[in-house]
């Protein structure tokens, strides 16, 4: 169907795709894998008229073309989903699918015939889209599906999707595949750029494997496993399962009781939680995205107007329910949280001053005085988060913007590890992470609850939640509504319990 | 590197408005290197070309510091003006409630006759308090109510020049003076003018002490913003108010802190007008200084030495202006306010500029 030869594309001093050859077969679901910054996204963008190569061709049905702008490629039959959606809000379903190939003559709009034929297509590969709704009021999964819809209107033979999974919720994820074995039983080619394993396994027949800007594997999917594609990716070996001896819990440090939480809109978010957390153990939140985990931890950290809460939150046997958010770190706990960069870091800062965010005011980011900050103390500070954590590039002087999602978050977690936390507060600690920094940070987490530290875990990714977690608490809609053996429970079980079923 | 970068863009903006400015020149009539040099001769003459030029300089760098010390704390002070009003206001009042006797001023009560080494002091803190104060209240609505300073630093502005043309015209104005200004502020309250320290600066040009003050300030703000704990607070809820909230600062705190800083900086520039310059409160004295004030924190990069030379920049501007009206065929001196104007776009569209400068390997690219 198509494929890349010898494509060579240089940004400045950067190689991003080096004598890259990708050949995709059609009828097939092709996936394309590698670290952030491997070069998959440049490469597809390349093929989708993006960017043009520096050398280097493009094949399509085995002819060479050019491919100078995404025009040409739509002409070719190739559509291309991005990982954010391009998606007028306030417009409907059928108005942006049309938008910029307009039916009906140059002064009249034919929607109506347009919508129909949205209809068919929709029906056709069983989208379930409804052509006349508004796109602010459908869901992430469904508007997802309103961009399929879009190359699919234009007859895209080919579709490239950037990270499609990455928006969507593990159900969303399951519709989301039968849907694209649905369109391959229907002669579609599927190109998928991811880095998560377990869905290229899951959904692919074969797969190419990038690292620094070059292909580095081709496999066929029925022939490989994990650990390979892992191993080519990163250029090592990894450890994909998290290796941890059991939890030798101590005292109680957080007690929770009878918390709940009302959001900005006075919607209740979280609902009469009771749990406890205890020294040297890892206590896991599974849960499809909000349903009150997000406030759940905020109110932890003391990030949550005290007006918004009820309920009583007890550390060490102190109440902190209404303690602000600097009193609490003082107290020993730490916050990485979920949304590293709207919560965890100042994005133009320095990596420095992001090392003392939190601590700015005090020891040792301070002078004696008490005013001035204390530029050697952060470096020093900065040096050893650097160190201690592998941030790269090891440059304190960088804003933290430079740094790729990794790395900014083995900063952060750095920066929180160094406090030293008696209770650690971490919400999504691997997202957007590649996996040679995913197996770093799980084991950091760990050594820490080895240290004496209490964890409590909230992840959108079971799997994380399932292999770190002592123990695991399952939310729905604001309530704990069950405890399970994290080393026992079935995934099955589980999702049935976050979406409210009962085991 | 990076204060190479840091400086670029304004400098190729001011270019760029020269350029553009030359070109109006030349179609309206005049030659423009004439003007420019005229413009810039003008300025640099010693001493009354520099003399005029820092004294110009000196209120542009106070409203300049106090808009970008807001603007590092993500607010945008549209009231430096009003603030400057009122705190040029408090210092005369200051120094004619609370002079030495003046035989030529029987008309304002005095409470007391305090030295200059007291009354001097107070009429500064008067000014900077004002300011502050002025500047504060915008800053406690946005922070308890969650309105947006800019509206309300706008209406503010308005309140505080009708207010004090109210009290000049009405409470502070020597009667049957037919200009709007208050009574003149004791002796002791002057301010000396650097002529006197100065070999052949001549003690008639106004350019006072103050201009000390505003390095001073210079300094004070960079020190302030970059190396106190305090600063990096107000920077981090400028940069990031959600992560500045993670790491335990109050951003109701730093809201009222930096538009009261704010303020109390562009009230300094009463010290400059009233205790250095015309002894009083002159009604409706500022050109613009703190509207202007926003353009040289912006072409500054809300830096404490951009804004020193944006300040001199515009300072000239100024200054030379009056001699391109007087002696060219042409071009009048709204030629500055052009100029001004040019620039500020310029700056403002500075992305204009970043893609050429890629295109040439100049800038980093980014990896996608």
């Amino acid at each position: 169907m198509i494929e890349l030869r010898n494509i060579t594309k240089r940004f400045g001093a950067v190689l991003a795709n080096d004598r890259v050859s990708i050949k995709v077969a059609p009828g097939t679901i092709h996936a394309i894998v590698g670290e952030n910054g491997a070069g998959k996204s440049t490469a597809m963008r390349i093929a989708y008229g993006f960017y043009t190569a520096d050398s280097g061709d493009i094949l399509i049905n085995g002819e060479v073309r050019q491919i100078r702008t995404p025009h040409d490629a739509i002409a070719l039959g190739i559509g291309m989903v991005h990982q954010h959606f391009m998606l007028v809000e306030p417009m409907t379903v059928a108005e942006n699918i049309v938008l910029g190939a307009e039916p009906g003559t140059a002064v009249s709009l034919d929607l109506k015939k347009a919508a129909e034929e949205i209809r068919k297509v929709s029906d056709e590969f069983r989208l379930a889209v409804d052509p006349n709704a508004t796109i602010e009021t459908l869901s992430v999964g469904q508007q997802q599906r309103v961009e399929l819809l879009k190359a699919l209107y234009r007859h895209a033979q080919l579709l490239i999707l950037d990270e499609p999974t990455a928006v969507l919720t593990p159900q969303e994820v399951e519709e989301f595949f039968a849907i694209l074995r649905r369109m391959r039983e229907q002669g579609k080619t599927i190109v998928i750029i991811t880095h998560k394993l377990s869905e290229v396994l899951a959904i692919s027949d074969e797969v190419t494997v990038m690292r620094d800007g070059k292909v580095v594997g081709e496999v066929k999917t029925s022939e490989t496993n994990a650990a390979e594609l892992a191993r080519l990716m990163v250029g090592r070996e990894v450890l994909l399962r998290v290796e941890k001896p059991d939890a030798n819990p101590g005292a109680a440090v957080l007690k929770v009781k009878d918390l709940s939480i009302v959001g900005r809109d006075g919607s209740k978010r979280v609902d009469g939680v009771t749990f406890e957390i205890s020294a040297s153990e890892i206590v896991g939140i599974a849960g499809v995205e909000g349903n009150g985990q997000t406030e759940l931890i905020e109110a932890l950290a003391g990030l949550i107007p005290g007006s918004h809460v009820s309920g009583a939150i007890s550390f060490e046997g102190r109440d902190i329910t209404q303690t602000n958010a600097r009193r609490r770190k003082e107290l020993g706990i730490a916050h990485v949280p979920e949304d590293r960069h709207r919560r965890g870091l100042l994005l133009d800062f320095s990596l420095a001053e992001n090392t003392i965010l939190g601590v700015h005011y005090r020891k040792p980011a301070v002078s004696r005085d008490g005013i001035l900050l204390d530029q050697k103390g952060i470096q020093r500070r900065t040096e050893q988060v650097i160190r201690d954590f592998d941030v790269r590039p090891p440059n304190p002087l960088l804003p933290a913007r430079a740094l790729s999602g990794g790395n900014q978050q083995k900063l952060i977690i750095g920066r929180e590890f160094e406090l030293p936390p008696k209770l650690l507060l971490v919400s999504q600690p691997t997202r957007g992470v590649d996996i040679g920094a995913i197996e770093f940070i799980h084991r950091k987490i760990v050594a820490l609850r080895d240290a004496g530290c209490a964890v409590l875990l909230v992840s959108a990714e079971l799997e994380e939640v399932t292999a770190l977690s002592d123990r695991l608490l399952v939310i729905h809609n604001g309530q704990i509504v069950g405890e399970v053996d994290p080393k026992k429970v079935s995934n099955e079980d589980i999702g049935l319990m976050m979406t409210g079923g009962h085991k | 590197m990076k204060l190479l970068k840091e400086i670029l863009f304004p400098l190729i903006a001011v270019i760029a408005a020269f350029i553009v400015g030359g070109i109006v020149v030349w179609i309206i009539g005049d030659s423009p290197i004439q003007t420019y040099k005229l413009l810039i001769g003008s300025a640099f003459s010693w001493p009354d070309g520099i003399g005029y030029t820092l004294f110009n300089a000196t209120p542009l760098i106070f409203t300049g510091l106090a808009v970008a010390v807001a603007f590092r704390c993500g607010l945008l002070n549209i009231g430096a003006e009003g603030q400057l009003y009122v705190a040029a206001f408090a210092a005369a009042w200051v120094g004619m409630k609370f002079g030495a006797p003046d035989p030529g001023n029987t008309f304002v009560a005095q409470w007391a006759h305090l030295p200059a080494i007291v009354l001097l002091p107070m009429c500064c803190i008067a000014a900077v308090a004002a300011g502050a104060i002025w500047g504060g209240i915008p800053g406690v609505l946005k922070a308890r109510f969650g309105s947006h300073e800019v509206i309300n630093t706008i209406m503010l502005n308005f309140i505080a020049v009708a207010l004090l043309s109210y009290f000049t015209q009405y409470r502070y104005k020597i009667p049957g003076d037919p200009i709007m200004q208050t009574a003149p502020t004791s002796p002791s309250a002057n301010l000396v003018h650097l002529g006197r320290f100065i070999p052949g600066l001549p003690e008639r040009i106004p350019l006072n002490f103050a201009f000390l003050l505003a390095i001073l300030a210079c300094v004070l703000v960079y020190i302030f913003l970059w190396k106190t704990k305090w600063g990096y607070e107000l920077r981090a809820t400028g940069a990031n108010p959600s992560a500045a909230e993670y790491g335990g600062v109050s951003i109701r705190k730093q809201i009222i802190l930096a538009m009261a800083i704010s303020g109390g900086l562009a009230g300094m520039v009463g010290i400059n007008e009233v205790l250095g310059y015309r002894h009083r409160y002159y009604d409706g004295f500022s050109a613009n200084y703190g509207f202007v004030g926003i353009a040289v924190a912006l072409l500054g990069r809300n830096h404490p030495v951009g804004v020193f030379l944006a300040a001199i920049l515009f300072a000239i501007l100024l200054r030379g202006g009056i001699f391109v009206d007087a002696f060219t065929m042409h071009v009048s001196k709204d030629i500055v306010d052009m100029l001004q104007g040019i620039v500020i776009v310029f700056v403002a569209a500075e992305a204009m500029f970043r893609g050429p400068l890629k295109q040439f390997g100049l800038m980093k690219k980014i990896r996608a």
